[in-house]
């Protein structure tokens, strides 16, 4: 098997589908540790990718006022069991512009991985990026995934993010988002993870809303089972009048795992608001007992909730 | 015809406080028992107790069902057994499907989820794909809780106030499930303080601190509990 082959049959593991990949009218950019495998553009979609002594660097630019008919796929793996990859993305979405990324992160044979990610997002005005990030860890836990991005929402733009990790073992995850929003932005944020065994989690995810009328949301979904810890950090600043806010934090524990959750809430103008709300313990016993009452055994009601809480 | 449920002397402490104190209760098969009492008497705490919940361990007494004993059976068992019980306040999942929801207790794959929600009077086309989350109003959520009741064709349905918190039509429409739930072979324990459900009962209970104080014709145990217990109840809960 070779390398595309290798990355293709990783890339499915994470939920990604690889026919996507062949189509001409799809966009895509492959690559495995520091090799760029392959990349599609489409009309309005400019990819500059490098390889660099460790990984890659990547420019990805949507001119302006062009939709992106289809999601962009975006690959990147580790097959061997060792290996270090660092990304490094400079995301420019020009104004009025619109793309789904959707990028599948895939180390299935991990055993000592470390993957990271600089990312540099920039959201044009009227722009809206929706980026779906699925992780697919491999069984064994050794494996390190420190993404940081640093995003700008201009005036009217939008992101739309989400970060899935609940296929496999989470390994170490540091993960560290800083969104600053402007006037009538919208930011979203929902991260989904599930940690085994002694994985550690940790997320810090801040929005500043420092324009009129800008809006957020940070959710985090985080299942903690065995001796798994998590730690999440959902900070939102209300720094202009009409800024709306909102962090909700959700972790479930189970086993001998830990679970810590820190909202941190400011508003430094009179007319914003941002609210939170958090819920950390064991899944809610009434859950647990409806769906027993239905003949559901104690496990298949966990494993239910559980499901749904990471769908 | 033998009895589906008997309970025998069933006493319950909890944090000290008896909450149930010797009750006994029968009831057959394809019978619907209405269990009257005003707020606060102990019938949502016997409802737990027949079903098993945790925290819910009778200090004292058996129950019955089919004639096996099942005082120390754990609720999941109960509920194969073909016991089963819709909440006051149903709960809520987040992620979860009302289709997934349902098809989770749905028993025979015949019965369509259509029909089942049919039953409580909710179109599939508007509530299949919806989420048993916040979005759902309480009305909405125990409609798609007796949905549930349903599609898992139980032998015995245990009913905590199905009536509480809906109108008149409403009402009118809980009475016929719970007719069909009967017709596909159910009984039913009905928990209410409506009068009105009396109509379609079998027999009924009447709880008042703690105690089963009458039990037998629907009505007479109707009357009791209007001219006598009712009255007697709130001027103790006055006192109080």
């Amino acid at each position: 098997m070779n390398d595309y082959e290798a990355i293709l049959k990783a890339y499915e593991l994470a939920g990604g589908d690889p026919s996507s990949l062949q189509f001409p009218q799809v966009g895509s950019l492959v690559v495995e540790e520091d090799k760029i495998l392959s990349f599609n553009e489409v009309e309005g979609l400019v990819m500059e990718p490098e390889r660099t002594q460790r990984g890659v660097k990547a420019k990805i630019v949507v001119k302006e006022s062009c939709k992106i008919k289809n999601p962009v796929h975006l690959c990147f793996g580790v097959i061997p069991e060792e290996g270090t990859q660092e990304i490094i993305m400079e995301i420019i979405l020009e104004d009025n512009s619109y793309v789904k990324l959707l990028a599948h992160c895939t180390f299935p044979n991990a055993v000592r991985v470390k993957h990271t990610m600089q990312a540099e997002i920039k959201i044009g005005k009227g722009a809206h990026l929706s980026y779906e990030e699925a992780h697919y860890h491999g069984p064994s836990g050794g494996i390190e995934v420190i993404p940081r991005a640093k995003v700008s929402i201009s005036s009217g733009g939008r992101l739309t993010n989400s970060f899935s990790l609940i296929k496999g073992r989470v390994g170490v995850l540091d993960l560290d988002y800083d969104v600053q929003v402007e006037r009538e932005g919208i930011a979203e944020l929902i991260a989904k993870i599930y940690g085994r065994g002694e994985d550690r989690i940790k997320i810090v995810e801040k929005v500043s809303l420092n324009g009129e009328n800008a809006r957020s949301l940070i959710k985090s979904r985080i299942v903690v089972i065995d001796r798994a810890q998590s730690k999440v950090i959902g900070e939102t600043y209300g720094n202009a009048p009409g800024a709306r806010g909102h962090v909700d934090c959700m972790e479930i524990v189970e086993g001998k795992a830990k679970a810590q959750a820190i909202p941190k809430v400011s508003v430094a103008h009179s007319q914003a608001k941002v609210t939170h709300e958090a819920a950390i313990g064991r899944i809610d016993k009434r859950q647990l007992e409806t769906l027993m009452a239905r003949g559901l055994e104690e496990s298949e009601a966990v494993d239910t909730v559980i499901k749904g809480i990471l769908r | 015809m033998g009895n589906l449920l008997r309970v025998e002397n069933l006493s319950l402490i909890r944090d000290e406080k008896r909450i149930l104190k010797r009750i006994n209760l029968k009831i057959d098969k394809g019978e619907i028992h209405a269990l009257l009492g005003i707020n606060g008497v102990g019938k949502s705490s016997l409802a737990y107790c027949l079903m098993g919940l945790s925290g819910y361990k009778p200090s004292e007494g058996r129950i019955y069902f089919e004639g096996k004993d099942i005082t120390n059976l754990p609720l999941s068992k109960r509920a194969k057994l073909g016991i089963t019980l819709a909440w006051q306040e149903p709960t809520r999942f987040e992620g979860l499907t009302i289709r997934e929801y349902l098809s989770l207790s749905r028993k025979d794959e015949d019965d369509s989820l259509d029909e089942i929600l049919d039953k409580v009077a909710l179109k599939s086309r508007l509530y299949l794909s919806r989420e048993m989350n916040q979005d759902l109003s309480g009305g909405e959520r125990k409609r798609i809780e007796l949905a549930s009741v349903y599609a898992m064709r139980p032998k015995l349905a245990i009913l905590d106030e199905p009536d509480s918190g809906i109108d008149m039509l409403s009402l009118e429409r809980i009475m016929d499930f719970i007719l069909s739930l009967r017709e596909k072979g159910a009984s039913v324990l009905l928990i209410t303080h409506r009068e009105e459900v009396v109509e379609i009962s079998d027999k009924a209970s009447l709880m008042c601190e703690g105690e089963i104080v009458k039990s037998g014709d629907p009505r007479m145990v109707r009357d009791y509990f209007k001219t006598r217990c009712q009255r007697t109840c709130f001027e103790k809960d006055r006192i109080k």
